[in-house]
């Protein structure tokens, strides 16, 4: 079943990665060469052309990458944990918790709280969600997610209700959390460590993950500390889509397709698939943000609706061919 | 009887699931070398016996001895690389290789960070012909069949190679012809390479081939000792509340319903 080298397709995908990178660098209200971007960042000059690199397109593709490879992680693990492909952290109100915990920070005028606010909220769903669908013992991955779907659907009205009574010129800067929107953007470098970290998290329980992956009882009889690994993943992944969420809103469908799509090429060995995943998860956020900016320039598109009008249709897809 | 201590032993042991206890005063010694099978009706705790014997769950009195050491005082590493346990079911949520299962039992051997060396990757290999899955080492798990997985599952078991293997029914979906394969394979690792066995079976006839001790777990009490003491047509139909007749084949006894 295994096509290709595992690192052939990490390989491949960093390839991508990086030529997404460089078509953020590149496209935008002003062209700028592949050679003048290169310049612009080994050899910083003063030219305006130099600094919209150096200061707007690189911290915003700084930043969608590492949004794009976080949400990712958090499906890859949440999947795993959950022995569901339909597991992610939109999908089971990770983001909308976050985005409400964010939200109250702002209604509150409390701007420093957003991003404690946000992991807030996503351990609350996460906590949620658990508690309410605990029963005889054991996580019932069925009842977990559909736990999930409706306590999503609770954070919307949440949210509704945030934005109905928030002062009008509070509202549009709020939509943001909502639909998923990089432009507020302007620093790559606490998004990618937060993404350093967690990678280095996730490859430290990857092998446990992927036993978990075949059941509980069996994990355990191989030694895997069950409760605590499961813990711990579980506040990784809420980790990371408080992040992502903190960074842009609430991007949804990355979590979804990209672990999906991604272990169909290299499989469930977790080893290889979150590393593969978040490098996919980065370049698929970095070039649909790219796109939403320049495609109805000078107006800009939030990504959050195009990967959801590029999600549903690939995931449906993907969904029928799994099936076979 | 064995001088040698028991590998694993339990004493004093009480089961309970909520609502109900299963039994008490379960007493036995399990040695190197020895072959159990637990033999009980549906809903006698069979499954429940092996997950508290394989230190998965806490039982509602007593202790298990592994090595002479209470079994919840293992580190669930250390204890995997003694005792290692079939469950009934396994799942197979996602696309994997039939070798990467097997390889998945050489887990507690293998260090964080390290990568699966070759003889990993040969105790694997080894496992999966030993249940004759070897040319679907590369199939996806999801494309087998139910008995094929279950064989699969076994492999992943003897790539552990754990001195204690627990089997909770490891003959699921098998055909007869893998059946009689696996425990024969099952009973051989526990005569020729000192492992202790201890499994729940339905198939009364293949526990009195394979078994060289029993336990019958009756909704009153526990019996366990040599199987040729417990392995009778008498004791059976007590303990089933269904008339059982013993027939002498050249290999052994069979039993029959009436």
């Amino acid at each position: 079943m295994q096509r290709f080298p595992h690192w052939i397709v990490i390989a491949a995908l960093a390839l991508v990665a990086l030529a997404a990178v460089a078509f953020a660098l590149t496209a935008g209200s002003v062209d700028i060469g592949v050679g003048a971007v290169a310049r612009a960042l080994l050899w910083p000059a003063d030219d305006a052309d130099g600094a919209v690199v150096r200061e707007l397109r690189l911290p915003r593709a700084m930043a969608a990458f590492a949004v794009g490879a976080l949400l990712a992680l958090a499906g890859t693990i949440m999947q795993v944990l959950l022995r569901n492909p339909l597991a992610d952290p939109y999908v089971l109100g990770l983001s909308g918790g976050a985005a409400c915990g964010a939200l109250t920070a702002l209604l509150a005028g409390a701007v420093a709280m957003v991003t404690p606010a946000a992991f807030a909220g996503a351990l609350v769903s996460t906590l949620l969600v658990f508690g309410l669908a605990r029963g005889k013992g054991a996580w019932a991955p069925t009842r977990l997610l559909l736990t999930g779907v409706v306590v999503a659907t609770g954070w919307g009205a949440l949210i509704m209700l945030i934005l109905t009574t928030a002062p009008e010129a509070q509202v549009r800067g709020m939509l943001f959390w909502l639909v998923g929107d990089l432009s507020g953007a302007t620093r790559g470098g606490p998004g990618l460590l937060a993404l350093a970290g967690v990678l280095v998290v996730a490859l430290f329980f990857a092998r446990d993950a992927t036993l978990l992956a075949r059941g509980d009882t069996t994990a355990a009889s191989l030694g895997v500390p069950v409760r605590g690994t499961t813990l711990a993943l579980h506040a990784l992944a809420a980790f990371a889509t408080a992040v992502a969420v903190t960074l842009a809103g609430s991007v949804g469908f990355v979590g979804l397709v990209v672990p999906h799509a991604v272990r169909l090429v290299i499989g469930n060995d977790q080893r290889w698939l979150m590393p593969a995943a978040a490098v996919a998860g980065g370049a698929l956020l970095t070039l649909a943000d790219t796109v939403a900016r320049t495609l109805i320039a000078p107006a800009q598109l939030p990504v959050g609706v195009l990967t959801a009008i590029v999600g549903v249709p690939l995931f449906l897809w993907l969904l029928r061919r799994s099936d076979r | 009887m064995s001088s040698a201590p028991p590998i694993l032993a339990c004493r004093d042991l009480a089961l309970s699931v909520p609502g109900r206890t299963l039994c008490r005063n379960v007493a036995f010694d399990v040695h190197a070398g020895e072959c159990w099978a637990i033999i009980g009706r549906n809903g006698a705790g069979k499954t429940t016996l092996l997950q508290t014997l394989a230190g998965l769950r806490k039982p509602a009195a007593g202790t298990i001895l592994l090595a002479g050491v209470p079994i919840m005082n293992y580190a669930p590493r250390k204890r995997a690389l003694r005792l290692g346990f079939l469950p009934q079911d396994t799942f197979d949520a996602f696309p994997a290789s039939a070798l990467e299962i097997a390889l998945g039992g050489r887990h507690p051997h293998i260090p964080r960070w390290h990568p699966e060396s070759a003889a990993d990757l040969k105790l694997a290999r080894d496992a999966l012909a030993a249940v004759g899955m070897d040319d679907a080492a590369t199939r996806d798990v999801q494309t087998l069949s139910g008995g094929e997985r279950r064989r699969v599952a076994l492999a992943m078991l003897l790539a552990q190679d754990p001195e204690v293997m627990l089997l909770d029914e490891p003959t699921n979906h098998l055909d007869i012809a893998h059946e009689v394969r696996s425990l024969e394979l099952l009973a051989q690792l526990a005569r020729a390479r000192g492992r202790a066995v201890v499994m729940a079976l339905h198939d009364l006839t293949l526990a009195a081939r394979y078994a060289t001790h029993a336990v019958l777990m009756g909704s009153e009490n526990v019996d366990a000792g040599a199987a040729g003491a417990l392995l009778t047509a008498e004791k059976l139909s007590a303990l089933y509340g269904q008339e059982l007749v013993a027939v002498a084949h050249p290999h052994g006894t069979a039993f029959l319903p009436v």
